[in-house]
C-alpha cells in the first residue's frame, strides 16, 4: 500500500505526489462502466489494483456496494467479477471483514448464467474458509439459508453447493438446520434444484457424521434415485459412488445396493448409461465382493442393453473393469463372465459400439497373457480388422502396441496389411489422414524390412493424393519415418523417389517435392541436403509456375541454415537474387524475405 | 384459487377489454401477428409478427379506484427478434417471421422466452433496470473531460434510482440444425432442454449448449420421392419429461418415450381415427392434416386441430378421439373454392383454458369458437372493432347454411376468408383470452358483476 500517508485522501489511498499515480486508477474505475465490454472486463480483472488504491475501508463502503448492484453486465464480466471476489479477503481488511464480500457474491449466485453462478459459489466456498466460526454462523450460514429458501430456483441451486463447506464448522444446532434445508431442497418442486441437490449429495454426505449419513442421506439418495424425472435419477448414480465409500460392506449391501441394482435396470436408458459410464468408480467404491456378486451381472446386462448408447458406454469400460478385478481369479472371471459378452459385441449392429470396444479391447491382452490372447482375443482382433466400419479398424491399429508387448505383432501382420491398405485407400480423406498418423508407430513395430516391402509404396502414394491435407500429412509422415529408420535408409528409399517428382508435369506434385525437402532436410542432415536436395531446388527456380518459384524461395530459406557458407554464397544467393527480380510480386517478396533471413542481402 | 374458472360450466359472458395494433386498414404485411403466448403466470403476454418483432405486454396491477380497468395489458417491451437472412448455399431467403414463442419457467427476476423463425431459435432475456451508476473521475457531471492534474481523490460510482428501463437481450442463438422449416418449439418440464420440430425432424437442445443438438425423430425417407407425410407440430408432456407427441399431415399423432431409446423413431403410442369411407373425397387428406397439437394442463389429454374440427384424445385410448367438435362444418361444401384460394392450407391453432374444461380455436371472418367440454355448449364470437367499447359484451354469431337467413345471421357466402383467426391464447388461470386478428390483438375477459 504505497503512499498510505497521503494527505487528504482516504486511508490507504495513493497520495503524495499522487496525482500522477491516481490517474491510472481513476481510468480503471471509470472504465468499470465503459461501453466497451473488453474495457470493462479489463477493469474488473484489475479490481484488486482499484481496491488497493481505495484502501480497505472505501473498498468495503463504496466499491463493494457498487459491485453488488452491477449484476446487469455481460456474462464474461460477471464471471471475472465472481472470480476476483474469491481472492478479495485481504483487500477488505482480512478475515474479520470477509463477510463484506457476501452481498455481491450473493447477487451473482442468483444470475441465470450457470458458469457465473458456479463461479460465485466457488468463490463463496473459498471465502467461507476465511470466516471465523462465529462469523460463519453470523453471516455465512444466514446467507446459505437465504439462498436455500429463495423465491427463484437459481438461488436455491446455488445454495446446494454451499452446505458442505459450512457444515463441519457449525454448532450442533445449526448443523441440524443445515441438514433440514438440504432435505427440503432434495424434494424441491423444480427439477433444476433437485438436480443440483442430487449432484451435491455425495459431497455433503462426506462431511456428515456417519449416523446422519445412514439416517438422512441414504433416504434422500433413495428418493432422488426414484425421482419421476430421469434427469434427476441419473445424478443419483454419481452420488452413489461417494456414499458407498463411506459405508461398511454390510451397510452398503443393505442401504445402497438395492438402489444401485434398480438404477442398472432403470426404465430410462440415460440412467443405465450413467451406470455404465460410472462403472469403474462404482466398482472401486463397492469393493471386490459386491463387484463379483452384483456388478458383474449388471455389467453383462449393460453390454447387451437394447440401447446402443448404453452398450457403447459399457464397452468403453471393459478394460478398466478387468484391470480393477482382484488379481486372484481375475483370469477365470474374465474368461467365463466377460469374454462371451465381448465376443457378441464384436459383431454388434451399431458401429459406435464396435468402435468403443475396439478402442479398449487390445488392452485385455496384457491382463490375459500370451496364450489366452492368441487363442481367444486374436480371432476377435482379426475380425475387427476386417470390420466394415473404418473407425473400428483404426482403433485396433492405433492400439497395436498393447498386443505387440504380449504376442508380438507378427501374429497379426498378415491380417494387418490388407486392413491398412484398405484404410489407406478409403474414399473418405479423413480416414486416410487417420491411418497416416499411425504409420510411424506401425513402422516401428513392424520393422524396416516389412515396411519397405509392404508399406513404403503406400507412403509414397499419399504424396500425390488429390487432397492437400493428405499430401501435407504424408510429408510429415516421411520426416517421422526418417527419424525412426535413419538417414541411410532415407537416402536409399525415400529421397530418390521424392526428387523424381520435381519434374512431374503436375505443378502440385512439384511443390510436394519442395514440401518434402522442407520436412526432410533437417532429419537428413547437411550432406544429403547439400548434395542431393539443393541442386533440385535450385533447378526448380526456373519453373514456369510462380507458385513453385516462390516455394523455392521459401524452401531455400528453410534449408539455408543446414547448408554450409560456401553453398549459401555461391549457389543459393545468386538464385535468390534472380528470384528477387521476378516478375511475380509474391516470388519477389519471398525471395527478398529469404535473402534477409539468411543474411545474404 | 383460480377465480372465474367455476363460472365456465355456465355460459360465460365475454366482454371486450382491449385492442392493440393500428386501426388503419392498410396495415403492412410485417405487422401481421404470427403467434400469441401468455407466460406461466399470465402476467405477461407475448406476440410475434411477420416482421420478426416480439412485443411483450404486461398486466397492470389492479387499481381500486378504476374498477373497470381490471388488469389491462400494456406494452412492456418490444424488440426485433429475427432479421431477414439469405442462405447463400441454397439461394434461399429466410423470412424473419416469428413462427412460435415459448416462455421459460421463471428462474430469477428476469423473464426468458424462446422465439423461432423458420431456421433459428433464440433465447431472449427480458429484464428490468431501475438504477444507474453516476460519477466519473475523468469527466464532470456534464461529461466534460477533467484535467488529470486536478484529480486528487478517487470517486467510486454511486447507483442512483432512475426510470424503469426494460431491456431485451439475446442470450443464446440455436442455429444451423434445421434443413426444413421449424413449425414448433416446446420447453421440457425438466427445465433444461427443449425441442424444435421441422417438417421431417425433431431436435432436442440443452438451453446451455448452442453448438450441438440431438436428433430424436427423423422421418426423412432415403428417397424423397417416397415422402408421404410431414411433421406438423410437436409438444412435450407438461409433467413427464420423457414423453412428447408429434402430429403429422396424415392426421395421426405419435407419442414417444425418450427413456426407451436415444432415437425415438419408434413411437410408444399411435393415435389415429379410422377414416369414414362415406366422407372420402379429393380433399380428405388435406383437411385431415393436423395443424396444432396441445397437451391439456393436466397432461391426460391431447387436443388436435385439423381443418374442420378440434379433437380431444385421451392418452389411454389410441383408436379414436373421445371428443370431436365441428369448428365450421358449413365449409365442407366449399372446400373446392377454399382449395383454389389456398385457404384450405391455413394452419389454425387451438388452446385449452386453465382448467382444461373449455377449448378455443379460430375460424374465418374474424370468428373464433369456444367449446365447453362439460356442457357441450359452443359459441361463435367475433373479434371486431365495431363493439370495441370497454366492457361491451360480445354477441354470439351465427352462420346460416342455405335456406332462409334470419336476422343477426351471416350467410356462408358472405364470410370474409381473408380475415382469419389462426392464433389465440388463454390466460393460464383466468378467463382472459388474447385473439390475434391479422394485425390486431384483441383481449377479452369474462364479465365480472
Amino acid at each position: 500500500m504505497a503512499g498510505a500517508a497521503g494527505p487528504g485522501t482516504g486511508p490507504g489511498a495513493a497520495g503524495g505526489d499522487g496525482d500522477d499515480s491516481l490517474y491510472p486508477i481513476a481510468v480503471l474505475i471509470d472504465e468499470l462502466r465503459n461501453e466497451d465490454v473488453q474495457l470493462r472486463l479489463n477493469s474488473i480483472k484489475k479490481l484488486s489494483t482499484i481496491a488497493l488504491a481505495l484502501g480497505v475501508e472505501r473498498t468495503r463502503t463504496e466499491l463493494l456496494p457498487f459491485l453488488t448492484d452491477t449484476i446487469y453486465d455481460e456474462d464474461e464480466v460477471l464471471l471475472a467479477l465472481a472470480e476476483q471476489l474469491g481472492n478479495f479477503t485481504g483487500l477488505v481488511g482480512g478475515p474479520d471483514f470477509a463477510h463484506c464480500l457476501l452481498p455481491p457474491l450473493e447477487s451473482l449466485a442468483t444470475v441465470e448464467e450457470t458458469v457465473v453462478r458456479d463461479k460465485a459459489v466457488e468463490s463463496l466456498r473459498q471465502i467461507s474458509q476465511e470466516h471465523t466460526p462465529i462469523a460463519l454462523e453470523a453471516h455465512f450460514v444466514p446467507l446459505v439459508k437465504r439462498l436455500a429458501s429463495g423465491d427463484w430456483f437459481t438461488s436455491r441451486t446455488s445454495a446446494c453447493g454451499l452446505f458442505s463447506v459450512c457444515y463441519p464448522r457449525a454448532s450442533n444446532a445449526v448443523k441440524a438446520e443445515i441438514r433440514q434445508h438440504f432435505r427440503s431442497l432434495c424434494s424441491d418442486d423444480t427439477p433444476m434444484v433437485r438436480r443440483a441437490a442430487a449432484s451435491k449429495l455425495g459431497e455433503f454426505a462426506k462431511v456428515l457424521e456417519l449416523d446422519s449419513v445412514k439416517s438422512e442421506i441414504v433416504p434422500l439418495f433413495t428418493n432422488l434415485a426414484s425421482d419421476e424425472q430421469d434427469s434427476v435419477r441419473l445424478l443419483a448414480v454419481e452420488a452413489c459412488v461417494s456414499i458407498a465409500q463411506l459405508l461398511s460392506q454390510e451397510d452398503l449391501e443393505a442401504l445402497v445396493m438395492p438402489t444401485l441394482r434398480q438404477a442398472a435396470e432403470d426404465k430410462s436408458w440415460r440412467v443405465r448409461y450413467m451406470v455404465a459410464d460410472k462403472f469403474s468408480e462404482l466398482q472401486k467404491a463397492v469393493g471386490p465382493k459386491i463387484t463379483l456378486n452384483d456388478l458383474i451381472p449388471a455389467f453383462q446386462n449393460l453390454l447387451k442393453d437394447c440401447e446402443a448408447e448404453v452398450r457403447a458406454a459399457a464397452a468403453h469400460k471393459v478394460k478398466e473393469l478387468c484391470e480393477n478385478l482382484p488379481p486372484e481369479g481375475r483370469e477365470t472371471i474374465i474368461m467365463n463372465q466377460i469374454l462371451p459378452f465381448i465376443k457378441e459385441l464384436v459383431s454388434d449392429t451399431n458401429q459406435h459400439v464396435k468402435s468403443a470396444l475396439a478402442s479398449v479391447i487390445m488392452g485385455l491382452s496384457t491382463i490375459l497373457g500370451k496364450e489366452n490372447t492368441i487363442e481367444h482375443l486374436l480371432p476377435l482382433f482379426l475380425a475387427q480388422l476386417k470390420d466394415e466400419c473404418p473407425e473400428v479398424r483404426l482403433n485396433i491399429i492405433s492400439n497395436l502396441d498393447c498386443v505387440n508387448e504380449v504376442i508380438g505383432i507378427r501374429q497379426l501382420s498378415q491380417s494387418l496389411l490388407p486392413a491398412i491398405v484398405e484404410l489407406a485407400e478409403d474414399a473418405k480423406w479423413r480416414v486416410r489422414l487417420a491411418i497416416i498418423e499411425y504409420m510411424p508407430l506401425l513402422a516401428g513395430q513392424l520393422g524396416v524390412q516389412f515396411f519397405d516391402e509392404k508399406l513404403n509404396s503406400l507412403c509414397m502414394a499419399w504424396l500425390v493424393d488429390h487432397v492437400y491435407a493428405i499430401r501435407e500429412a504424408a510429408t510429415n509422415n516421411l520426416m517421422k519415418l526418417v527419424k525412426k529408420f535413419g538417414t541411410e535408409w532415407a537416402q536409399n528409399t525415400i529421397v530418390p523417389k521424392v526428387l523424381v517428382m520435381a519434374s512431374d508435369p503436375n505443378y502440385l506434385h512439384r511443390m510436394t517435392t519442395l514440401f518434402c525437402i522442407n520436412a526432410l532436410s533437417e532429419a537428413c542432415g547437411q550432406e544429403i541436403t547439400t548434395k542431393q536436395m539443393l541442386p533440385i531446388v535450385l533447378k526448380m527456380a526456373g519453373d514456369q509456375v510462380a507458385n513453385v518459384r516462390f516455394n523455392v524461395a521459401k524452401s531455400l530459406q528453410k534449408i539455408g541454415p543446414i547448408l554450409d557458407t560456401d553453398a549459401l554464397q555461391e549457389e543459393v544467393k545468386p538464385v535468390l537474387q534472380k528470384l528477387g527480380q521476378d516478375e511475380d510480386v509474391d516470388v519477389k517478396y519471398f525471395a527478398q524475405e529469404a535473402l534477409s533471413v539468411l543474411a545474404l542481402a | 384459487m383460480m377465480p372465474g374458472i367455476g363460472v365456465l360450466t355456465q355460459d360465460t359472458l365475454w366482454c371486450f377489454s382491449q385492442v392493440k395494433g393500428t386501426i388503419e386498414i392498410g396495415a403492412t404485411e410485417a405487422d401481421i401477428i404470427s403467434t400469441v403466448e401468455f407466460n406461466h403466470t399470465g402476467e405477461l403476454l407475448a406476440t410475434g409478427d411477420k416482421g420478426g418483432r416480439v412485443v411483450i405486454f404486461q398486466r397492470e396491477q389492479e387499481s381500486k379506484n378504476q374498477v373497470h380497468r381490471r388488469g389491462e395489458y400494456n406494452v412492456y417491451s418490444t424488440f426485433q427478434s429475427h432479421e431477414p437472412e439469405f442462405d447463400y448455399l441454397k439461394s434461399l431467403e429466410i423470412e424473419e417471421k416469428i413462427n412460435k414463442i415459448r416462455w421459460l419457467p421463471q428462474q430469477n427476476a428476469a423473464y426468458f422466452l424462446l422465439s423461432t423463425n423458420d431456421k433459428t431459435v433464440k433465447l431472449w432475456k427480458v429484464s428490468e433496470r431501475d438504477k444507474r451508476p453516476e460519477g466519473y473521475n475523468l469527466k464532470d457531471e456534464e461529461g466534460r473531460l477533467r484535467d488529470p492534474a486536478t484529480i486528487t481523490t478517487l470517486r467510486v460510482p454511486v447507483l442512483r434510482p432512475m426510470d424503469l428501463m426494460v431491456e431485451a437481450t439475446p442470450r443464446r442463438v440455436f442455429a444451423n440444425a434445421h434443413t426444413y422449416h421449424i413449425n414448433s418449439i416446446s420447453v421440457n418440464s425438466d427445465y433444461e432442454t427443449y425441442m424444435s420440430a421441422d417438417d421431417l425432424r425433431i431436435n432436442l437442445w440443452n438451453f446451455e449448449i448452442t453448438n450441438q443438438s440431438f436428433n430424436i425423430v427423423d422421418i426423412k425417407p432415403a428417397n424423397m420421392e417416397e415422402l408421404t407425410e410431414v411433421i406438423t407440430a410437436a409438444e412435450f408432456h407438461p409433467h413427464h419429461c420423457n414423453s412428447f407427441v408429434y402430429s403429422s399431415s396424415k392426421g395421426t399423432i405419435r407419442l414417444c418415450d425418450m427413456r426407451a431409446s436415444a432415437l425415438c423413431d419408434r413411437h410408444s403410442k399411435f393415435f389415429e381415427e379410422p377414416e369414414d369411407p362415406s366422407n372420402r373425397s379429393f380433399f380428405s387428406e388435406i383437411i385431415s392434416s393436423i395443424s396444432d397439437v396441445k397437451f391439456s394442463h393436466s397432461g391426460r389429454y391431447i387436443m388436435t386441430r385439423d381443418y374442420l374440427t378440434v379433437k380431444v384424445w385421451d392418452l389411454n385410448m389410441e383408436n379414436r378421439p373421445i371428443e370431436t367438435y365441428q369448428v365450421h362444418d358449413y365449409l365442407r361444401s366449399k372446400l373446392c373454392s377454399l382449395y383454389e384460394n389456398d385457404c384450405i392450407f391455413d394452419k389454425f391453432e387451438c388452446v385449452w383454458n386453465g382448467s382444461d374444461s373449455v377449448i378455443m380455436t379460430g375460424s374465418y371472418n374474424n370468428f373464433f369458437r369456444m367449446f365447453d367440454r362439460n356442457t357441450k355448449r359452443d359459441v361463435t364470437l367475433e373479434a371486431s372493432r365495431e363493439n370495441s367499447k370497454p366492457r361491451a359484451i360480445l354477441k354470439p354469431r351465427k352462420v346460416c347454411v342455405g335456406g332462409k337467413r334470419r336476422k343477426d345471421e351471416i350467410s356462408v357466402d358472405s364470410l370474409d376468408f381473408s380475415k382469419k383467426i389462426l392464433h389465440t391464447a388463454w390466460h393460464p388461470s383466468e378467463n382472459i383470452i388474447a385473439v390475434a386478428a391479422t394485425n390486431n390483438l384483441y383481449i377479452f375477459q369474462d364479465k365480472v358483476n
